[in-house]
């Protein structure tokens, strides 16, 4: 057993005990961050602080919020919205960062697409991030179903059903996950268990692993250079801060993060409090009805491009259904981000503008997405489904074309 | 030494043998609590009267939480081995969510469109445009007269679903 003295502290008394020096040190004050980044590296803490609000907010919504089919819609639009002290806060708090946490998140990944900060070392970052990104759409899903309006009902219909699209066991298993025929009580509480407890604890764990992922490979920078992180650390702390081209998490990178963080915070309770509605839909103001579908359904907006590849194609081609054509280019366009550290061919880790190719490759992969984005809102016809099958298979060959757009850069460069 | 070793794996083993079979069983569970309840499974029989349907103008009924559409045909709507063919009328019976992904489409002067991702059906629940990848499905049913009891099978339902097994 150590060896324990009086402690002159609680400072102190802890520190025998839990080596909280120690634990500071590595996980703060020399925990190092590259010199050269710009306001775009402060995702991270933003995603961790919007994450926050979610789980807070969620605890006030979830102490009135009533799980059944008969009372989801009235503890909801009455209860919390009328009745509960600034409930119509929490609620608009929680419907919003739900909202601007998948804005966050996105530019936050088309950050680490432009920069190549997923390879050489850093696949591990990329795909904990991506994985983030499944678990929160996943949890954006099921807590959109709690409301239990029209939209929340017709979404969980629509996104139940993509699961009888899996061969021979398709059909047992959408009405093994509704635990009924239809969409009804038993969805609706296996729902609220998912997005109010198992979603959640998975969420954490993974951003656990995300931050982990960091410590070997370190932050990229603005150049990508690749720095030598102890000698730079070593120069830091011997006093010549200048010329280090590090700096410690804390206190100096997480104040510049903390001023993003207050015009990010800003921003968000400006819409919560004067723009609330763009995360409400109206249709949801009407109550579940399993007999009718409302004239036109559409998800949330950071939903949208993946739905528009899910229904681009509308035709059958040669023994291909329709559907199982839409449902394999859905999967793809969900997994196919997750591979982009084994996609991209070229060896060297540059800024897109140092790589002429793709950096037409990721402007026009932000195009396709928009418009994929803009067409995934409108009706699925006339002219808008064939945009809709031109916009689904451009976001297709974007992908497969990565690998030779890569190769075709370093090779320019001589690195191949 | 050699036999500590044996006698370490063996505890390895043993408590992995019986880590696998309560796993697995817990799994069994786990499984078996997300199934429909008996209560939902044992869920009611539908009983439709087609005396008072109008040719041309389809009526929705529920059976097990789901839409039916009954539609009575009118002369010039074309004959289908679908059809459900009672005295001198022709009636089509489907279940009224769209084989794409479950939206209810609605009846517009002479087929069933589906707001959410633009499938059609024909009078005969047959997909003419569209994601769907099959006609509408058949609900088990049993004729009564004029009446059909949906949740029973009878001999003019099979009639009707081996035909649309050919059509597969």
């Amino acid at each position: 057993m150590a060896k324990f003295e009086k402690a002159n502290s609680v400072g102190e008394w802890l520190d025998q005990r839990l080596n909280t020096t120690m634990l500071n040190r590595v996980l703060m004050t020399e925990y190092w961050v590259p010199k050269d980044i710009n306001f775009l590296w402060a995702m991270g803490v933003l995603l961790a602080t919007t994450f926050g609000i979610l789980i807070i907010s969620g605890i006030f919504l979830m102490m009135y919020y009533k799980p059944d089919v008969n009372l989801a819609f009235d503890s909801v639009n009455y209860t919390i919205m009328q009745e509960v002290a600034y409930g119509w806060l929490f609620r608009h708090m929680h419907g919003v960062a739900a909202s601007v946490v998948f804005l966050i998140i996105y530019i936050h990944m088309f950050t680490g697409i432009y920069y190549g900060s997923y390879k050489r070392g850093r696949e591990m970052i990329w795909i904990s991030g991506m994985l983030l990104f499944m678990t929160f759409s996943a949890a954006g899903f099921s807590g959109y179903m709690l409301p239990w309006g029209q939209m929340s009902y017709w979404a969980a219909m629509v996104i139940t059903n993509l699961f009888g699209g899996v061969p021979v066991i398709g059909d047992a298993l959408v009405v093994w996950i509704r635990g009924d025929f239809n969409v009804a009580d038993a969805t609706l509480t296996r729902f609220f268990m998912l997005h109010v407890f198992l979603l959640p604890i998975t969420i954490m764990g993974i951003i656990g692993l995300h931050f982990y992922t960091l410590r070997i490979p370190h932050v990229n920078n603005q150049t990508s250079e690749e720095l030598d992180f102890d000698a730079e650390a070593e120069k830091y702390l011997s006093g010549n801060k200048k010329e280090s081209k590090v700096i410690p998490f804390w206190p100096i990178f997480i104040s510049k993060d903390l001023a993003v963080l207050g015009i990010f915070l800003l921003f968000y309770f400006y819409l919560v409090f004067f723009h609330y509605n763009f995360a409400m839909d109206p249709v949801n103001f009407d109550p579940a009805d399993a007999m009718v579908t409302p004239a036109h359904i559409y998800p949330e907006w950071y939903f949208l491009w993946s739905y528009e590849v899910l229904r681009g194609f509308f035709f059958d081609v040669g023994p291909f259904k329709a559907f199982d054509i839409g449902l394999i280019a859905f999967g793809f366009a969900n997994v196919i981000f997750l591979l982009l550290p084994f996609l991209d061919r070229d060896p060297a880790v540059l800024p897109a503008h140092k790589r002429p190719k793709f950096f037409i490759w990721f402007w026009i992969l932000m195009v396709d997405l928009i418009i994929l984005t803009v067409w995934g809102k409108l009706p699925p016809t006339g002219t808008n489904a064939y945009i809709g099958f031109v916009a689904a298979m451009a976001f297709i060959l974007i992908f497969l074309a990565l690998p030779l757009v890569t190769k075709s850069d370093a090779k320019k460069r001589g690195d191949v | 030494m050699s036999n500590d070793t044996n006698r370490r794996d063996f505890l390895g083993y043993s408590f992995a043998a019986v880590a696998a079979v309560g796993g697995a069983a817990s799994l069994v569970g786990m499984k078996q609590a997300w199934d429909p309840l008996p209560s939902v499974l044992a869920g009611g029989f539908t009983t439709i009267d087609l005396a008072p349907l109008k040719a041309g103008q389809p009526e929705t009924f529920t059976w097990r939480g789901k839409p039916i559409f009954v539609l009575k045909k009118t002369a010039d709507m074309e004959n289908s081995n679908r059809d459900l063919v009672v005295g001198a009328d022709r009636y089509t019976v489907a279940i009224g969510l769209c084989t794409h992904l479950g939206c209810i489409p609605a009846w517009k002067k002479d087929k069933w469109k589906c707001a959410c991702h633009g499938g059609e059906f024909n009078p005969s629940a047959k997909q003419t445009f569209g994601p769907p990848p099959r006609p509408l499905d058949l609900p088990p049913f049993e004729v009564k007269g004029t009446t059909i009891v949906l949740g029973n099978v009878g001999p003019e339902s099979e009639k009707i679903a081996a035909f649309l097994a050919t059509q597969a």
